[in-house]
């Protein structure tokens, strides 16, 4: 049986500590994501030099909602009978961005609140099994 | 700089050519000028997306079915902004003393549904992507900006559902709204979740619509006898980084960590830079019409154009300011609401109402002593879009 592998090639890392991975301008130290810069995207930087790096895996919520309607293609739901699902933007305190992803399956917007601290994981994005990152509310 | 000419195609689902809603539309307009099509030196388009290529240069797709004249020809593209980034066009290239009579025109044809990404496999797309690996909807970008005034503000689907009967009740007058029947709050709390906390009556639909102004230089404007309103300001700015808001359709916002963010955030900079530009400000305004795309957003608005401070919007509009006969009248056409969205005419119909406003010429909806009035609205991939308009 082979490993699940990411639906997108480079922007998360799998395993039981996951966490997206960013873009870091090795100049300024301005962070990017999703991670496909080529070059800083702060205006006051001219440098055409990113390194990947891991983000935060934790942060605040900074809005949430879910998708009561199945949203239209590409998005391909992960059951044949369209099942509502949570949508939460992060925000991570070190690299100070916002950070959008799909709340963990079994947790709705009853469970959220502007705050609530979460944490990266991933889990499959369709009944393909490919993996996507998702946010999951910490149980503390 | 003077409007000189407005007109508009009725907002619907007429299942038609979107090139026939912008030839009525302009036909209204160039005949509320008093101008004749010959004398039309330039005419600019705002595209549609949605209407194979006809729709990428419609500038000339107009110009064209409104019959050759060898006016000089540009189309726009800003997404919702197309209409404002047209009419700036327009604007400059008369200040520039290049061009006398310009006419800009917008015209769509919108499917049903939410609005999806265009079709094929596009992983370097992040408007493909958002709907890919997320399944983010625009709905569910407007539910979160609506969830914060709730976490934050404390706000609650009773001020979002006043919002639409509001916007009902002024749109009930216009003959070019889609939707004229009132509203009770009732039926938009029972209308079903799309995006918690938004519901189906909270979000604007799509339409079919054309809009169409005509602009003059001063000299053309007094030859024709319509100096009566003014282009004060157009606001066409883009963010300053870091981008802190999480804006439609984007993944993730700019970083912060190193360059601090701007002193006022992306929307409240499109109202400042017109107000900048007009030697004006929101004490000033008559009348606004802003982009409700949702019951909510409408708020937001109130505090990025300075009718009120952060977290008052929903006083605001419980008081009855923003209602017609109030101290600030916002969106007296109906907005979003009673129209439907029509991408590339949205922002040219909003100055078509400001427009009959300052005139005195929008009937029961009439704004009483109308002076001064702001359009408002934001384009996809950092598009900021504001006119001022006087008398
Ligand atoms: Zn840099």
């Amino acid at each position: 049986m082979t490993e699940p592998e990411p639906v997108i090639d480079r922007w998360f890392t799998t395993g039981p500590e996951p966490a997206l991975i960013g873009r870091r301008c090795t100049k300024c130290g301005t962070y990017q994501f999703p991670p496909t810069g080529e070059w800083c995207p702060n205006p006051a930087c001219d440098s055409m030099s990113m390194e990947d790096t891991e983000l935060s895996r934790r942060g605040r919520v900074w809005s949430y909602t879910d998708a009561q309607y199945q949203p239209p293609a590409p998005f391909v739901p992960s059951t044949d009978a369209f099942e509502p699902f949570a949508i939460a933007a992060v925000e991570l305190e070190a690299e100070a961005m916002v950070i959008l992803g799909q709340v963990a399956s079994g947790f709705g917007v009853g469970q959220l609140r502007v705050g609530t601290e979460v944490e990266l994981v991933v889990e499959p994005i369709d009944a393909s099994g490919a993996l996507v990152w998702k946010w999951r509310p910490c149980s503390e | 700089m003077a409007v000189v000419g407005v007109g508009m195609h009725p907002w619907g689902k007429w299942g038609r050519n979107f090139v026939g809603y912008g030839v009525a539309a302009a036909r209204a307009a160039l005949d509320d000028a008093g101008v004749d099509w010959s004398d039309v030196d330039f005419i600019v388009g705002g595209e549609t997306v949605r209407n194979g290529y006809g729709g990428y240069v419609a500038g000339s797709t107009m110009a064209r079915a409104l019959g050759w004249n060898g006016a000089r020809v540009a189309t726009c593209y800003a997404a919702c902004a197309s209409g404002s980034a047209a009419i700036e066009a327009a604007r400059t290239r008369i200040l520039a003393g290049l061009c006398d009579v310009a006419l800009v025109v917008g015209a769509d044809t919108t499917p049903k549904g939410f609005l999806a990404p265009n079709a094929g496999e596009r992983w370097d797309d992040p408007d493909w992507l958002r709907f890919r690996l997320i399944g983010a909807t625009n709905p569910a970008f407007f539910a979160m900006y609506a969830r914060r005034r709730m976490d934050l503000y404390g706000a609650g689907p009773a001020d979002f559902a006043m919002v639409k009967v509001k916007n009902a009740r002024h749109g009930r007058h216009n003959p070019n709204a889609r939707y004229r029947a009132e509203v009770k709050a009732e039926d938009v709390m029972a209308s079903p979740v799309v995006s918690d906390p938004l519901r189906l009556l909270d979000i604007c639909a799509t339409s079919d619509g054309g809009a169409a102004v005509v602009l003059a230089s001063p000299a053309a404007a007094r030859r024709l006898g319509q100096t009566d309103v003014r282009i004060r300001a157009v606001s066409t700015v883009t963010p300053r980084f870091p981008n802190t808001a999480l804006d439609l359709p984007d993944i993730a916002t700019d970083s912060a960590a190193v360059v601090a963010p701007p002193a006022i955030g992306f929307r409240p900079s499109i109202a400042a830079a017109a107000y900048e530009e007009a030697g004006l400000g929101p004490e000033d305004l008559s009348l606004a019409e802003v982009y409700d795309l949702s019951t909510a957003l409408e708020l937001d608005w109130y505090e990025d154009i300075g009718l009120c401070g952060p977290g008052e919007a929903e006083k605001l509009l419980q008081e009855g300011a923003t209602t017609i006969g109030g101290r600030i009248p916002v969106n007296p056409s109906g907005g979003l609401a009673c129209f439907g969205e029509a991408v590339p005419a949205q922002a040219i119909a909003q100055v078509c109402e400001v427009t009959w406003q300052l005139r005195g010429q929008a009937g029961p909806r009439q704004v009483e002593g109308a002076q001064v009035g702001l359009t408002i609205n934001q384009g996809l991939f950092g598009h900021g879009s504001c006119v001022i308009l006087s008398k």
